[in-house]
């Protein structure tokens, strides 16, 4: 009987296609009950959700803390709002240069930053992120510190217009879809076992024949290059770029969506998104200082519920057969 | 680009330095000895600095501000260290980093609510004026102040490490923490007293640089990620590394700025020197990293064999 | 010709030689026991030959090629392994997993990102094989790190085993095995000696005696006898060396 493979328990199905339907139908309930602003807002969660979990891959599945996953994000929204600037929108373009430009970025800084470990390898990274922060701040021909307004969106062709919100909506759910299930293959393909073996022992793992430099360097692109495509799409939706996309603190606050979703879950980057947007939300409401209490919620995540919001999740029977496999 | 001129950048770089050194040495300990990455250290230098600022303000006097912040940032740092941060010792390194990114969210909101965005901090009055060092430059005494206390901490550090006891339990722990453990060091009493001597030093260097940079929530965020870069350079757990991790990025942060414009302007016509200029010099102490990184990945003087 | 050959292998750490000037021989279907007092160096030597440590000088040749500095998975690749003295394995993977996946590292890429691994049974079904040769095929679905400690150290040897390796270097197997996991061990070891040939680090002197076609005995670093069992046994130098040091033997 060979191990089982990977499949959701009934239960779990359901939720999925449940919420699936909730999501696409969104839109229509949110025009029904005349609160159309939220349409944008669950954009910016959905784009928020494929960078949590382009990290949540590099970092929860991999075990490699990168502090600087902010940066691939921002280059990709660079490049594309340089391109807009400069009057190129094909979409196809725009988001294809994101991609690669991210991933060649996360290809440079991922060779250097991958020979060292541990707090080494976690400092490393934020300083190059930081170094491309100050890069995009101190360029003045696109904005400098001030950023760069956008005067249009990209264009697929296709009859989509992206300047229609909702049509932006479904672009960013197709991709955040399409992103789930590439990381589900990836995760339980045979490169995906490398990663958690990867993480569990890479010295073993090294020395029962994988080069584990060339498969961190592998994942930490792939990872970048996701990472990119959420910048494509944050460039339209804020319209805007600026280098405060690059700031280790988004960085942080992309690990901070990893915790609280789920370390190496599969819809923890998006549920970690989802929870802590709405939270600063509704904080941001009550207080000025929100950032107070966001700070305690975090700490308690870390100290006593580090496993997050998927460790919450129905199904039983899914920890118990996750107790004799791999994830 | 004048002979005086470079020694002006110089001192310039010294005293950055000399103040990153303070930052970088109590981080550099803790990672050292506990294994541990501490984001929140940043936030103890901002501590420092409001303190010396309120107790400046409450006391009428610079000086007393700041030797009353330095043994109140200290205690703080060791209760915070003996409450919080010793459980992240035997935690995952991301659970130290976002731990610690909490208490970085939660100390700059705590600071705001108590004292507001910023607070003025002067530096005193007597220390206003310029001394001439050499003929022809006139420097400020102030800085000249900071450069010899820096020095002279730097110094009183060197002569703790290397010939206490105390200066030995920590070089045993930075080098192989199971073994000092093995020794029977009461080793949560050290990781306490470190602790609390990287926040003393933390306060000394808030609160020398609060008039010169401006004291104000987030000020700690910029210089901590200079402070782990000069680590990186340095070599963790090693205080030699830190200093001269230190000066090395001071002065090449501080010529960088000054020099790298003017010099792409040699080379460059003016539009790329104005563009690029800033933005490589900005960048030139990550690259410089970068470089140690690659020919010393573990810096260039590594605690750990 | 030597299947592995060192030449004045040397590695200094911290004012200390772990490895001074070591010249060995292993030959083909050997197996071959490296004995020593704790901080003989026996550790620091298995590392270098797998390429976990770089030495300070000297040369290592295996089937003929200098791999000296060659990294350790390419080592892997050519037939030298090595298993752990403190066990490594995947702990949250089955034991079946653990073996699947060093069977994976040796056959094919894992640049492979969209087939489900689980479709392969070829993999599975040898490493359900190597489960029967180690003993723990009741074992299969279990986690690494709930199994005892005498099936962990099984599990360690099975994982190098499935890289099929000409010399397979044993990282003091029978370390904190009760006495009958330790005969299971000796004789999992018996039986690989027709398939690999093994360079074995261990302290239970009756264990190597037993085995062993050759031993080499290090003490500081240096090697101080090296032949037949009964003969180095017998060296005044491999008695001086114990009998000064019982307590760790």
């Amino acid at each position: 009987m060979t191990a089982a493979a990977p499949t959701l328990s009934p239960v779990a199905r359901i939720v999925v296609v449940a919420v699936a339907l909730l999501l696409v139908a969104f839109p229509w309930v949110a025009r029904l009950l005349d609160a159309d602003f939220y349409i944008s807002t669950a954009s910016r969660i959905g784009i928020f959700a494929i960078a949590a979990t382009s990290l949540n891959l590099i970092l929860g599945y991999g075990g490699l803390v990168s502090f600087g996953h902010a940066a691939f994000v921002g280059v990709g929204a660079y490049t594309v709002g340089i391109m807009i600037d400069g009057g190129i929108v094909n979409g196809w373009l725009g988001f294809g240069a994101a991609i690669l430009a991210a991933a060649a970025f996360s290809a440079v800084i991922g060779a250097v930053s991958l020979r060292t470990r541990g707090v080494y390898f976690i400092m490393i990274t934020l300083a190059f992120a930081q170094m491309l922060f100050f890069l995009t701040n101190s360029v003045k021909a696109y904005g400098g510190d001030e950023g760069l307004s956008l005067l249009a969106r990209s264009e697929f062709g296709l009859g989509l217009d992206l300047q229609d919100d909702t049509v932006f909506y479904y672009l960013v759910l197709v991709l955040l879809a399409l992103v789930i299930v590439l990381v589900h293959r990836l995760v339980h393909s045979r490169f995906g076992r490398v990663v958690q073996a990867m993480r569990e022992d890479d010295i073993r793992a090294e020395a029962i024949g994988f080069p584990t430099y060339r498969y961190k360097l592998i994942l930490f692109v792939i990872g970048g290059a996701i990472g990119g495509l959420a910048g494509a799409l944050m460039a339209n939706q804020q319209n805007y770029i600026s280098p405060n996309l690059l700031h280790w603190t988004q960085s942080g606050t992309l690990m901070v969506m990893v915790i609280i979703g789920g370390v190496g879950t599969l819809f923890g980057g998006a549920l970690g998104a989802l929870a802590l947007l709405v939270l600063e939300e509704v904080a941001a409401d009550y207080t000025t200082h929100w950032q107070f209490y966001v700070g305690w919620i975090l700490l308690a995540v870390v100290l006593f519920a580090p496993r997050g919001l998927m460790a919450l999740r129905i199904g039983r029977r899914q920890d118990a057969a996750r107790a004799g496999k791999q994830r | 680009m004048t002979a005086v001129l470079v020694l002006e950048q110089a001192l310039n770089g010294l005293q950055f330095g000399l103040m990153l050194f303070l930052l970088a040495a109590g981080l550099t300990l803790v990672f050292g000895i506990m294994d541990m990455i501490n984001l929140a250290h940043g936030s103890l230098y901002m501590v420092g600095a409001f303190l010396a600022a309120w107790f400046a303000q409450l006391s009428g006097s610079f000086v007393a501000g700041v030797l009353l912040a330095i043994p109140a940032t200290a205690v703080l740092g060791m209760l915070l260290e003996s409450t919080l941060l010793r459980t992240l010792y035997a935690r995952d390194h991301l659970s130290q980093v976002l731990a610690t990114f909490a208490l970085i969210l939660i100390i700059n909101e705590s600071v705001r609510m108590i004292w507001g965005t910023d607070m003025a901090l002067a530096a005193p009055a007597a220390l206003a004026g310029p001394v001439e060092i050499v003929p022809g430059l006139l420097y400020p005494s102030y800085r000249l102040v900071i450069i010899l206390v820096g020095a002279a901490l730097a110094l009183l550090l060197y002569l703790l490490v290397a010939h206490t006891k105390l200066g030995a339990l920590v070089r045993a722990g930075a080098s192989n923490r199971e073994m000092a453990m093995a020794m029977g060091v009461n080793i949560r009493r050290l990781f306490t007293i470190v602790f609390g001597i990287g926040a003393a030093l933390c306060a000394v260097a808030g609160a020398l640089l609060g008039p010169l940079f401006a004291v104000q929530v987030g000020m700690g965020e910029s210089i901590l990620i200079l402070a782990f870069v000069v680590i990186v350079i340095g070599g963790i757990g090693s205080i030699r590394g830190a200093l001269f991790g230190s000066l090395l990025v001071g002065m090449v942060d501080t010529f960088g700025r000054t020099l790298l414009p003017g010099l792409f302007g040699l080379f460059l016509p003016p539009q790329w020197a104005s563009a690029t200029g800033p933005a490589i010099s900005s960048v030139i102490v990550y690259l410089l990293m970068a470089g140690v990184l690659f020919i010393k990945p573990q810096g260039l003087f590594p605690a750990r064999g | 010709m030597s299947l592995l050959s060192l030449t004045g292998l040397s590695k200094r750490f911290g004012g200390v030689d772990a490895t001074d000037d070591v010249s060995l021989e292993v030959g083909d279907g050997e197996v071959h026991a490296l004995l020593g007092p704790n901080g003989a160096g026996k550790t620091s030597l298995i590392n270098q030959i797998s390429g976990a440590l770089l030495p300070d000088r000297g040369r290592i040749l295996f089937k003929g090629e200098d791999i000296t500095r060659l990294p350790t998975h390419q080592r892997v690749a050519r037939g030298l392994v090595r298993s752990y003295q403190i066990t490594r394995l995947f702990k949250s993977f089955s034991v079946l997993d653990n073996l699947a996946l060093a069977v994976q590292a040796r056959s094919g890429s894992s640049l492979s990102f969209w087939r489900p691994v689980t479709r392969e049974s070829s993999l599975f079904d040898e490493a359900r094989v190597l489960l029967d040769d180690i003993g723990l095929a009741a074992q299969a679905q279990v986690r690494a790190d709930r199994l005892a400690h005498g099936e962990q150290r099984a599990l360690e040897v099975g994982l190098a085993l499935a890289t099929r390796p000409s010399l397979l270097l044993l990282d003091e197997p029978l370390a904190g095995t009760g006495p009958e996991e330790s005969e299971r061990m000796v004789a999992l070891i018996e039986r690989l000696r027709s398939a690999t040939t093994v360079l074995l680090v261990e302290h239970d002197v009756e264990a190597v005696f037993r085995l062993a076609t050759r031993v080499t005995v290090l003490v500081n670093g240096r090697v101080i006898a090296s032949g037949e069992p009964t003969a180095v046994r017998r060296h005044p130098a491999v008695v001086a060396a114990y009998l000064g040091d019982e307590a760790a033997v």
